[in-house]
């Protein structure tokens, strides 16, 4: 498979590369680019011409990323119906494996009762998994196949959208908030904000001091707070965007791409499926951490 | 690479999807693997207990074969013993037999020999009386001489 898509992007090398009406850079530049539609200032949507317009929706990330979460809801939920107490057929035994591994490591490290962690591990697991395997698809194969149907720009990989990353760690940042507030209270979240880590005089000369003190300790604890979305979306988005962009490189290089390309590959599957891991593991200790009492 | 709608969009996506996971994926499956492991672990108790029952199924039956062969050990003494029994009885009565028969055998003999000595008796007898008819030369009563004749073949 992976011969064929280089092949195909020799050819396209060998007659454009050179001499061609694309250079490397408009190369690299146009795989980077999302298809997007936004609201213009006149109030039409239009397509791909949305540069700083926050009113846009990336059209392919926000697709893959859909369809790839629905494989994911399909075949599992078409292996959890069939799932049965018997002997397993081969595609349940592989589901079971999976939502055993995500339940002995949410096991590990959340000790509460939650309905929602294990399964929300697993959804990000198999999600960011997914997305993060387009990675191994030959970088053109797509883009060119959606030229050939006239859509101009195809990004195919979902987490090398800062959007797509920063979304899935927002909805955890609400979680993470919704169960501090479920587990401490509102005021037991506040106090966690502002009482920590110097603790503000309760009483004597010391309580002209206190405001100050529960200033600094607020700040410190809200960017402690918001680093984590932040963080983990820029985690993965991060290592996903540097192993497209450096397949994109070798996609430049003409025959030396074959076994660049096989050794960047294999090792991308590692970095795909550890990220995927990462995302996963650090929302269970987000949540972990939010919902413990102190 | 700017921050746009399709942040919220995926947001939204992964809250659905989570929700699904967490009502039609997760429950099944997890109660399918606890249900198998209940099953696993109940096969291998029974596969232990199968195993105690062969075994004691085995413990018995090495008695049974060994009370066997003890009862066959016991049986083949019997019957050494009772051959042996047989044999003397059979030696005694032989003995037995062959006393009576002997005794019987010296008993006829005995027999025999009187008779014969009695005929033997009776025959001298008359060769005396005829030898002494003819010494005598005259006839001479039987009758009359019969107790004088017995006495002589008694004397014989």
């Amino acid at each position: 498979m992976t011969a064929i898509g280089i092949r195909k992007r020799d050819t396209r090398m060998a007659s454009e590369g050179g001499h061609g009406p694309q250079t490397s850079g408009e190369y690299i530049q146009h795989h980077l680019q999302n298809l997007q539609v936004c609201r213009a200032e006149n109030g039409e949507w239009i397509w791909n011409h949305c540069a700083g317009n926050p009113v846009a929706i990336n059209v392919d990330s926000m697709a893959i990323s859909v369809i790839l979460g629905v494989v994911f809801v399909w075949l599992f939920s078409r292996a959890a119906k069939k799932s049965s107490s018997g002997s397993p057929g081969k595609f349940q035994a592989f589901v079971e494996i999976v939502v055993d591994f995500i339940d002995s490591s949410v096991k590990d490290t959340f000790h509460g009762k939650s309905r929602l962690i294990a399964p929300l591990a697993l959804t990000i697991f198999m999600w960011v998994f997914l997305m993060n395997l387009m990675d191994l698809i030959p970088v053109d194969w797509l883009p060119m196949a959606g030229q050939l149907v006239g859509v101009p720009y195809l990004k195919v990989v979902p987490t090398t959208d800062v959007n797509i990353t920063f979304g899935m760690s927002i909805a955890v940042f609400f979680l993470v908030l919704f169960y501090s507030i479920r587990s401490k209270g509102i005021g037991g979240f506040i106090g966690e904000l502002t009482l920590h880590p110097i603790a503000p005089p309760l009483k004597g000369a010391g309580l002209i001091a206190a405001p100050f003190i529960i200033a600094f300790n607020f700040i410190l604890e809200s960017v402690a707070l918001l680093a984590k979305p932040l963080s983990l979306s820029l985690r993965l988005f991060g290592n996903m965007f540097a192993g497209e962009l450096i397949f994109i490189l070798i996609a430049l290089l003409g025959l030396w791409q074959l076994p660049l390309h096989f050794g960047w590959a294999v090792f991308h599957v590692l970095i795909v499926t550890l990220q995927a891991f990462i995302f996963m593991m650090l929302t269970v200790v987000y949540l972990t951490l939010a919902s413990e009492e102190h | 690479m700017d921050i746009n709608l399709t942040l919220i969009g995926q947001s939204i996506a992964m809250l659905v999807f989570v929700w699904f996971c967490m009502k039609f994926i997760w429950p099944p499956v997890m109660k399918a693997i606890e249900e198998r492991q209940t099953q696993i672990a109940n096969g291998l108790a029974a596969a232990e207990r199968g195993q105690q029952s062969l075994d004691r199924a085995k413990a018995e039956s090495g008695q049974i074969v060994d009370e066997a062969r003890k009862q066959a050990t016991s049986i083949l003494d019997q019957a050494h013993a009772r051959a042996n029994e047989i044999i003397t009885d059979g030696k005694k009565a032989g003995a037995k037999e062959r006393e009576r028969q002997l005794v019987a055998a010296s008993a006829e003999i005995e027999q025999e020999a009187n008779r014969v000595r009695e005929e033997l008796r009776g025959q001298v007898s008359a060769i005396a009386v005829a030898s002494a008819e003819k010494i005598l030369m005259r006839e001479i009563d039987a009758k009359a001489h019969e107790d004088i004749l017995s006495k002589l073949a008694a004397q014989l």
